[in-house]
């Protein structure tokens, strides 16, 4: 038997899921409100996908901008999916957020007199995004990283986390696997936070990286809490062919043009506004249209920067430069460099209140995994860094106090040996069948066929059925490694359970709801429906599958509107 | 293009836990980076081959390695650029670091060096009530340092740690000066007194390796020869690596070439009686194989345009 299970219970009041960007800003505010807090992530901390983020954080700083112009331009650009109570706590905390990271030493672009820059981001009304060059994730994870080290917030680094743990009706605690010795030890804690960030390798390609599985979101929706608005798929208008890595959206912030093969600026079609700079929702349709229309170059539009000279390109927008040489060969002050739409963020998540509770008692969350509401149907650019820091604070402070009246339960570890057996059992199938990888790249296919930018019921039919041949032939995945230590390849079985089952709540989300709504774009439903649809989807876990069921949508002061750029 | 990946494996379950080399033959892609060559022996050949990787970017950090005995981060490296004549290329894990399993390299010994040198901002007095003013083109110049991923690259490949795995290295010291050169840091002083401690900023040997091998251009050692000079600069020169610098810029100046006996007794200090004892051993095994130098320094011909050198480039600062 490879995996032994520890019996000692590793004990902290709360235990945070996930070491990015969300998941250290809840980890450092539930130690500075007293609690005893541990991160599990199955990455070192900075190697999380949150460094991935280049373009900017937003926050109405300005002074003829207010947080109620930065709440509209969400709620619009979320079709108004959004719960606007929600939306509106974003954005009236943002600058507070903004200005507590640079106090602890994020370093922001500044204007010339020394005060913050900010640069325009799509869907937005005013210049309101904060930026570090094109590293801003990076720059504000490893920021957050280091006041961890400054208030010793202990890590369990490279531990993968297999099961929740839930006894009499809330969440006391998680089984992970510390991947050095592939030993499963079970933790106890007051209160688990999951920040476990996207899900985006359930579609190929994504700009999302390799780590991205949606693990938090499915551990939760196994251990009953509810899952929200998961059909909302965030395509980006700018990503490399053809791996899929992320061109920020600042290229088109700082001026950059989209051009069809026949070297015309199409945006003035879709929104002659906007342009460019339109929600990313509109933009990758566009392009899509463009594409399909034959006005490619090989399956791909061109993105132009060469007017915006040598200089901006190589202090502003320095990493993309260096990816589009790596990757593409392409030099971004002299050519331009073929992009197409690629999924890249999950609007849908964990279903939580605006202070990061989940359905499941116990159980928190907060950033990618999480859906508060506040992208709704479509996220804007430069609000999901802001995202993770406000709600990765919120959700701390609420589960740290909530963990001060909780008590321990003294948990056996008889969910882990549970785990080891589910394991053992994967270990011990036949090396010869089906390899995961081969199972995972029919997937990302499935989902980017029947479930992409535009869909339709017989696509997603389609999709639902590829869903359940997937799980099937799960049954005969094997495991090639049968050691111990670091199993990378018993790790990426797991994961891939983990997204059959989100990948299933999606496409069949997807299919129930018959509107056009935000990044939901269903060619047989082209229209926003808002006497029908004008509801959140809620999606339960049940053994026959995802159950669905509807929520109401919180409307506070911005009433459904014509949304246009 | 068919290629031959050399590949490092080690076991450490197995029952003669040693490292091998294991050939993998596989057809790549024109476009395909060494990661992807890995990943694919992962998917399609042998699962049991360990790894770390996860953005394909150059951003994460994940995937630092060896790749024909340098370090490199293989998202960021094509197998064409790096396959030798007969499409072969050499995979190993990380110097410097223990292995875990295959490419896996234990990284606490970096973390632990990073941590070492108190990497988080120290301000004093009141935080102001909006943002901290300061200057674009030092967050600019910072922002070069920031742009570190902490990929372990430099340190696998520094020759100083080889030697000494008490030295902190590159990173960590490019991490501390993230720090020494921002602005709303107070503890320049106290950050400077440490980094000069045996350890620190006078323990690289300025190979130039670490500027190498970084994949993100943030030059570790000319932010060590910074700290170096702003360690000088607050008065921090009781030490040997500064006093070897000073001496050793003296000898320059002056006669415009080094005097070699005057060289370690200014670095050690004449009364130093341990160190002196050591150096007289190396005094004799240099004379008993005919390479004492010259017992009376004379100065180069031209010392004069040498010190002209000098008044022109220190009249620059």
């Amino acid at each position: 038997m490879p995996f032994a299970v520890e019996e000692e219970i590793i004990r902290h009041d709360a235990v945070v899921l996930g070491g990015g960007l969300a998941g250290m800003r809840a980890a450092l505010e539930a130690a500075r409100c007293g609690a005893d807090v541990a991160v599990v992530s199955k990455v070192y901390p900075t190697r999380s996908h949150s460094v991935a983020a280049q373009g900017g954080i937003n926050a109405a700083l300005g002074e003829d901008d207010s947080w109620e112009s930065h709440a509209f331009d969400t709620v619009k650009g979320s079709d108004y999916l959004a719960d606007q109570d929600a939306a509106s706590i974003l954005c009236r905390e943002a600058p507070g957020d903004i200005l507590e990271l640079e106090h602890m030493g994020v370093i922001f672009n500044r204007r010339e007199d020394g005060r913050l820059a900010q640069r325009p981001f799509g869907g937005a009304g005013f210049p309101r995004t904060c930026f570090v060059a094109d590293i801003t994730g990076h720059v504000i994870l490893h920021v957050i990283w280091e006041q961890s080290i400054r208030d010793s917030v202990a890590t369990y680094d490279e531990w993968f986390a297999v099961s929740l743990i839930v006894e009499d009706g809330r969440c006391r605690g998680l089984v992970a696997m510390d991947m050095r010795t592939g030993r499963l030890h079970t933790f106890e804690a007051k209160a688990v936070i999951l920040a476990t960030g996207g899900l985006g390798r359930v579609y190929e390609p994504s700009t999302n990286g390799l780590i991205c599985t949606g693990d938090g979101m499915a551990l939760a929706y196994r251990a009953g809490a509810a899952l929200m608005d998961m059909e909302f798929t965030q395509f980006h208008p700018t990503t490399l062919f053809p791996s899929g890595v992320l061109i920020t959206e600042g290229a088109r912030g700082e001026g950059g043009h989209l051009l069809n093969a026949l070297g015309e600026r199409f945006m003035s079609d879709y929104a002659p506004e906007r342009l460019e700079l339109a929600s990313r929702d509109v933009v990758s349709r566009a392009e899509q249209v463009e594409i399909d229309s034959g006005r490619d170059v090989n399956g791909c539009v061109m993105l132009d920067l060469r007017h915006l000279g040598r200089d901006l390109i190589m202090t502003k927008l320095n990493q993309i430069h260096e990816l589009a040489m790596d990757l593409a060969g392409v030099d971004l002050v002299t050519e331009t460099v073929p992009i197409r739409p690629g999924m890249h963020y999950q609007m849908g998540g964990v279903k939580t209140d605006v202070d990061g509770r989940s359905t499941l008692p116990g159980l928190y969350a907060a950033g990618e995994c999480a859906c508060v509401s506040v992208h709704g149907a479509n996220r804007l650019g430069g609000n999901s860094l802001l995202e993770t820091v406000v709600f990765g604070r919120r959700a701390g402070r609420t589960a740290a106090q909530e963990a001060a009246e909780e008590h321990f339960v003294n948990l056996t570890p008889a969910i882990a040996r549970e785990q080891a057996e589910r394991i053992d059992a994967l270990l011990s199938r036949s090396d010869r069948g089906i390899r995961t990888a081969a199972l995972r790249r029919e997937l990302g296919a499935a989902m980017q066929e029947h479930a992409g930018i535009f869909r339709d019921a017989a696509g997603l039919g389609a999709g639902v059925d590829a869903l359940h041949d997937l799980k099937n032939r799960f049954e005969a995945v094997s495991i090639q490694d049968h050691g111990s230590v670091f199993n990378t390849d018993l790790v990426s079985a797991l994961e891939l359970d983990n997204m059959l089952d989100l990948a299933e709540v999606m496409v069949t989300s997807s299919l129930e709801r018959r509107e056009s709504r935000g990044a939901h774009a269903r060619r047989d439903y082209p229209e926003r429906d808002d006497d029908g649809w004008l509801k959140h989807t809620i999606a339960l876990h049940t053994p026959d599958g995802p159950r669905l069921e509807f929520g109401p949508v919180t409307i506070t002061e911005w009433q459904p509107q014509v949304r246009s750029y | 293009m068919d290629v031959t990946l050399n590949v490092r494996r080690f076991d450490p379950e197995s029952e003669s836990p040693e490292s091998r080399f294991q050939e993998y033959n596989l057809e790549v892609e024109d476009y395909f980076t060494v990661l992807d060559a890995l990943i694919k022996v992962r998917e399609e050949v042998d699962g049991s081959l360990a790894l770390r990787c996860s953005c394909r970017a150059s951003i994460c950090g994940s995937c630092s390695m060896r790749v024909n005995g340098h370090a490199k981060l293989v998202c960021k490296t094509k197998v064409r650029d790096v396959a030798n004549a007969q499409n072969q290329v050499t995979v190993e894990p990380m110097g410097n670091l223990p292995v875990v399993k295959d490419l896996v390299s234990d990284m606490k010994p970096f973390w632990d060096r990073v941590r070492a040198v108190k990497p988080y901002l120290q301000p004093e007095g009141e935080e102001p009530e909006a943002e901290y003013l300061a200057p674009n083109e030092t967050m600019l110049h910072l922002a070069g340092v920031m742009s570190c991923i902490m990929c372990g690259a430099c340190v696998s490949d520094c020759t100083a740690i080889e030697v000494d795995q008490r030295f902190l290295g590159p990173a960590a010291l490019a991490k501390a000066y993230r720090f020494v050169g921002d602005p709303r840091d107070d503890a320049d002083r106290s950050r400077l007194q440490m980094y000069s401690q045996p350890g620190g900023i006078w323990d690289c040997t300025r190979c130039m390796e670490c500027v190498q091998v970084c994949p993100k251009g943030v030059a570790p050692m000319d932010r060590i020869m910074g700290l170096r000079d702003m360690a000088i600069e607050a008065g921090f020169s009781n030490n040997n690596g500064a006093r070897h610098t000073e001496a050793f810029t003296d000898s320059i100046k002056h006669s415009g070439r080094l005097d070699e006996l005057k060289l370690p007794l200014r670095t050690f200090g004449v009364f130093n009686v341990q160190a002196m004892m050591g150096l007289s051993l190396v005094g004799l095994r240099a004379f008993l194989r005919g390479k004492t130098p010259p017992i009376i320094h004379k100065a180069i011909p031209g010392k004069d345009k040498v010190r002209r050198l000098f008044d022109k480039v220190e009249g620059k600062r």
